[in-house]
């Protein structure tokens, strides 16, 4: 099975944001990247699936701070190549990066493949997903949202279970090759110890692509950023454990809860 | 005074499992009389698969593969009993147990969730924690003592006080960075912290299993001393004490080093006019298994605490050498959890049950990982009303500044 | 004269989801904004039991195929594409549900037209639509302003008290039956229903949730403790029902169950979306975290910050002495 696994680097919001002095965009001076949480789901997927019927897992990333640290731990839980795609602005449109990633699919070799997996979602998507958009360009089947695949190496049948509400799911059978945007693997992402990841910084290498920025795709364009008003704020209840049980006790009887 | 002198040969950390035998060390694992002596000591010992007797056992008949492929390992709190207690001094806490845990590391097929962030965490925000590394010196903004951090200002310091994680971050450990502050400026010391720029010290990151993530930390923080000036660093942490006394020095560390704990002790001539108010409780003091057990420091806490006016200070049964691992060492601290799916008792409880039997108010620590562990313990025991748990800082600046 | 507003219903096993009725609830003041009708676009097979609650609407396209009986998002997003091309509407709202999760990028990605993400607000300022956008899981707001016909919003739960968009009757309905089916290589299986055996904490009045800064397990006790003495139940977000510590039934937000007691107490929550989403239709909010920043206050209507074991317990104990003395004055 040939998987490729998009990932992408994301705000760290374990850092304050802040916003930059233009007013509509973030404050880059303390701002740290990190690996966007459900994309480290689909890698986990993707190694989960490459240790069930073997193949290969390639990771390919737009180029952002940071991402040679993602891509190295990558390689060393088990993946196999590691692509980044150069020259990506952070304010380019979803479809224009989506664009950028069909045609570093070619450039870098990555195709044919059977799966794309990446996160359902990513915290800094403002005007699109990713997996959805791929699936469209690529005409490949698509699911999101998803939290198992399963693939039946005798029928070669794959199966796809995706999240629905109320803990309620659904079983899709899906034909490849497809893009599938993962909401959770179905075990946790692995630890992989530092020395591991060193290894791998001395012995494997990132490729890097280079693809043009395709033309007639206007990103929206953002007027203003906020931090969140304090206007709907909790009214704060301060003092020592005590204090506060006694005050919130009167909360609750107030609203007729005790 | 002179930097310590390190009790491993400078060859400690160069030993592997491949070459465990050419080592002194690793040659006297062969001499074990498989006694026991280290399983019956161990605290967990009894719930492990394969205890430290039995470890030993088939390493010596070429079985390891069974041991790291289990999760006998995990239950290592690197609490130093084994060591402590081996007839033929075979060192099991400082050099087999970590080698064999690095392995384990790498073949177990799930890390425990709370370990693996805890980990993870280390790594990108250097606190176990995962706080904001932006954040590791907001507590100096709550200090009445102005703090000097060494990146806004760094001018030579006598003192480098390395803080450490819980110190910085926990809100009791900030607790005890305000009352070393008070204290350091009582004593007239020249001190500087490095704010944001300090990171784990990564002991216990080594005596889980992650020598990587050690090296890592090291690097780090080794460079970072070497951009300032000063003459010696003092630590409110056991745990970074004992990684700058033995790993660092493989990168190099020959600073001088104390402890808090100790560094006051050292001074206590001086601070014992300040001790004015009387204490009316009663004290028992918990010895540190890396304070105690692997670098000796059993006086100093003691005598800092009989210098509190009043005070009456008792000891619990198992004390000293023979002290009760808190369950937090060697990445106990983000295990509880995991040994609570295991049925394990949770050794801060089983502390702090003798702590209560002793009689005493109030039980003093010196590492920033026991107070919240033994708090925790206290409330869960229901034992909230009769004892509170201190560092020996906060019982210290309560004497100096007449509040008892 | 401006295109309709357009609302694409979130249907799951024929049942309409709440969300719908939140996006019409936003649909129908845009609507009244630029003088429009506010039309909501229903995809299935069968539909006619589902139609009678929808009257806020002016009118209810009822697309119903046999392709459309299951939720596969392409068969549906093309659909919806190539009605929007034949009738012009100027927006169209889709809640972002699970089901409909990708229908609104894969209808603006076939139209060509922009989509924007996680929508809490949306009006029309000097001619243009502005859209209110949370980023960074929750932690900073956009603006965005698009002037495209149409443009797709995906709107994120809870943008309206569900009510403003609950009718008791059903507007005018429109039935299409002549569709433009795409062939698709995605079909349903079967459902698989949750654990059963477990409560229904959408019937509960007091919840109890957790979230990831309870920290270990252990600390559950102390919450379960909370709720027993409030005669309510506990449940979780994400990181705890992925931990174990709690079942799949219990988990709240986007995956998990919509849930709306009298009483919610967040603990240990910082209020990513994907779980504020489904509890913040609770009556009273109360919010427990040791972050004063976290995210969970902009929602909650009242906040402690402290340590989950040191004001737990405390209100346990609280509530019980409070209870006992309510029973003397009985006695």
């Amino acid at each position: 099975m040939k998987i490729v696994v998009l990932l992408k680097m994301v705000p760290d919001v374990v850092e304050e944001l802040e916003i930059a002095p233009d007013g509509k965009s973030l404050d880059t001076t303390y701002l740290r990247m990190i690996l966007n949480d459900s994309d480290n789901h689909a890698l986990e997927e993707a190694l989960l699936l490459k240790e069930r019927h073997g193949g290969k897992v390639c990771l390919l990333a737009p180029d952002a701070p940071e991402v040679d640290d993602a891509l190295f731990a990558a390689l060393a839980k088990g993946a196999d190549r590691a692509v980044k795609i150069a020259g990506i602005d952070a304010a380019e449109g979803t479809r224009a990066v989506v664009a950028r990633i069909v045609q570093a699919l070619s450039t870098a070799d990555l195709l044919p493949a059977d799966l794309i997996l990446t996160g359902a979602q990513a915290i800094d998507d403002l005007d699109g997903l990713v997996a959805p958009l791929l699936a469209q360009t690529l005409r490949w089947s698509h699911l999101s949202v998803v939290n198992q695949v399963r693939f039946d190496a005798s029928t070669g049948v794959t199966t796809v279970t995706k999240e629905f509400p109320g803990g309620l799911r659904a079983e899709f059978e899906i034909k490849l090759p497809a893009v599938l945007g993962i909401q959770s693997a179905e075990k946790p992402p692995r630890y992989v110890p530092v020395a591991k990841v060193r290894a791998a910084m001395k012995s494997l290498q990132i490729d890097s692509t280079t693809v043009p920025i395709a033309a007639g795709m206007p990103a929206l364009e953002i007027q203003s950023m906020a931090k969140p008003s304090a206007a709907g704020h909790a009214e704060m209840l301060e003092g020592l454990p005590e204090a506060v049980a006694g005050k919130l006790c009167d909360v609750l009887a107030a609203h007729g809860l005790l | 005074m002179a930097t310590v002198a390190s009790p491993h040969p400078p060859g400690a950390f160069e030993i592997t499992l491949e070459n465990l035998f050419s080592f002194p060390q690793g040659r006297r694992v062969l001499t074990c009389l498989q006694c026991g002596t280290c399983t019956a000591t161990c605290p967990y010992g009894v719930g492990m698969q394969y205890p430290p007797r039995r470890i030993i056992g088939m390493l010596r008949t070429g079985q390891l593969e069974k041991v790291l492929t289990s999760d006998s390992l995990l239950s290592c709190v690197a609490c130093y009993a084994c060591t402590a207690k081996c007839p033929r001094g075979i060192e099991l806490t400082t050099v087999l147990l970590p080698l064999l845990k690095e392995q384990m590391l790498l073949s177990l097929p799930e890390v425990p969730s709370e370990l693996q962030r805890a980990l993870e965490n280390m790594l990108r925000y250097g606190n176990p924690m995962g706080e904001s590394p932006r954040k590791r010196a907001a507590w100096a903004k709550t200090s009445s003592i102005p703090i000097r951090i060494l990146p806004e200002d760094p001018r030579t310091t006598d003192v480098l006080w390395f803080v450490e994680c819980y110190t910085s971050y926990h809100p009791r450990g900030q607790d005890t960075a305000r009352a070393t502050a008070k204290i350091f400026q009582a004593l007239g010391i020249d001190f500087a912290i490095l704010g944001n720029e300090e990171k784990c010290a990564g002991e216990c990151v080594r005596l889980s299993g992650e020598p990587g993530l050690h090296n890592t930390l090291m690097e780090y923080n080794m460079q970072v001393f070497r951009k300032y000036k000063f003459n010696s660093i003092v630590t409110s942490c056991p745990h970074a004490y004992d990684a700058f006394r033995y790993s660092y020095r493989t990168a190099g560390f020959d600073y001088e080093l104390r402890l808090a704990t100790t560094f006051l002790a050292q001074h206590l001539e001086a601070l014992r006019p300040m001790l004015r108010g009387k204490a009316g409780y009663t004290v028992t003091y918990h010895d540190s298994c890396c304070m105690g057990r692997h670098n000796g420091f059993y006086e100093e806490p003691r005598t800092l605490l009989q210098a509190i006016p009043g005070i009456k200070l008792v000891e619990m049964t198992h004390n000293r050498v023979n002290t009760i691992c808190c369950g937090g060492g060697g990445g106990g601290m983000w295990l509880d959890t995991y040994y609570k799916a295991k049925g394990y008792e949770r050794l801060s409880e089983r502390r702090v049950k003798e702590a209560v039997a002793t009689g005493a108010d109030v039980l003093a620590v010196a590492c920033p990982y026991e107070i919240s562990r033994f708090e925790d313990a206290v409330k869960v025991l229901g034992y909230d009303k009769r004892m509170i748990v201190r560092d020996i800082t906060e019982l210290l600046v309560e004497s100096m500044e007449g509040e008892i | 004269m401006s295109g309709n507003i357009w609302v694409v219903a979130a249907l799951c096993r024929g049942r309409l989801l709440d969300a719908t009725y939140e996006a019409v609830a936003l649909g129908r003041e845009l609507a009244e904004n630029l003088g429009t009708k506010l039309e909501v676009l229903l995809l299935g097979h069968e539909l006619k039991d589902v139609l009678g609650t929808l009257g806020i609407a002016d009118a209810v396209l009822c697309v119903e195929h046999a392709a459309l009986a299951d939720p596969v998002p392409e068969v549906h997003a093309h659909v919806v594409a190539r009605l929007a091309g034949t009738r012009h509407p100027q927006a169209i709202l889709v809640p972002q549900t699970n089901v409909t999760w990708e229908l609104g990028s894969l209808v603006a990605g076939e139209l060509g037209v922009p989509y924007v993400n996680s929508c809490t607000e949306l009006r029309m300022v000097e001619q243009t639509l502005e859209a209110h956008t949370v980023l960074y899981g929750g932690k900073v707001e956009a603006i965005v302003r698009t002037k495209h016909a149409p443009s797709i919003f995906g709107l994120v739960s809870g943008v309206r008290a569900v009510e403003k968009g609950y009718a008791d009757h059903a507007p005018a309905t429109e039935r299409i039956t002549e569709v433009d089916v795409q062939p698709t290589s995605v079909q349903l299986r079967r459902y698989l229903e949750p654990e059963a055996g477990d409560i229904d904490i959408s019937k509960e009045e007091v919840l109890v949730g957790v979230g990831r800064g309870i920290e270990t397990r252990d600390n559950l006790e102390v919450s379960k403790e909370l709720a027993d003495v409030l005669g309510g139940a506990i449940c979780g977000s994400r990181p705890v029902i992925d931990q174990g510590w709690l079942p799949l039934s219990r988990q709240v937000g986007k995956s998990g169950a919509t849930v709306k007691p009298k009483l919610y107490i967040a603990a240990g929550i910082s209020g990513a979306p994907e779980h504020v989403e489904g509890m913040k239709g609770s009556g009273l909010i109360i919010a427990i975290n040791s972050d004063p920043q976290a995210p969970i206050f902009q929602v909650a209507h009242y906040g402690i910050v402290a340590k989950l074991l040191d004001v737990l317990p405390a209100l346990t104990e609280a509530i019980r002495s409070r209870s006992r003395r309510g029973m003397k004055q009985y006695a």
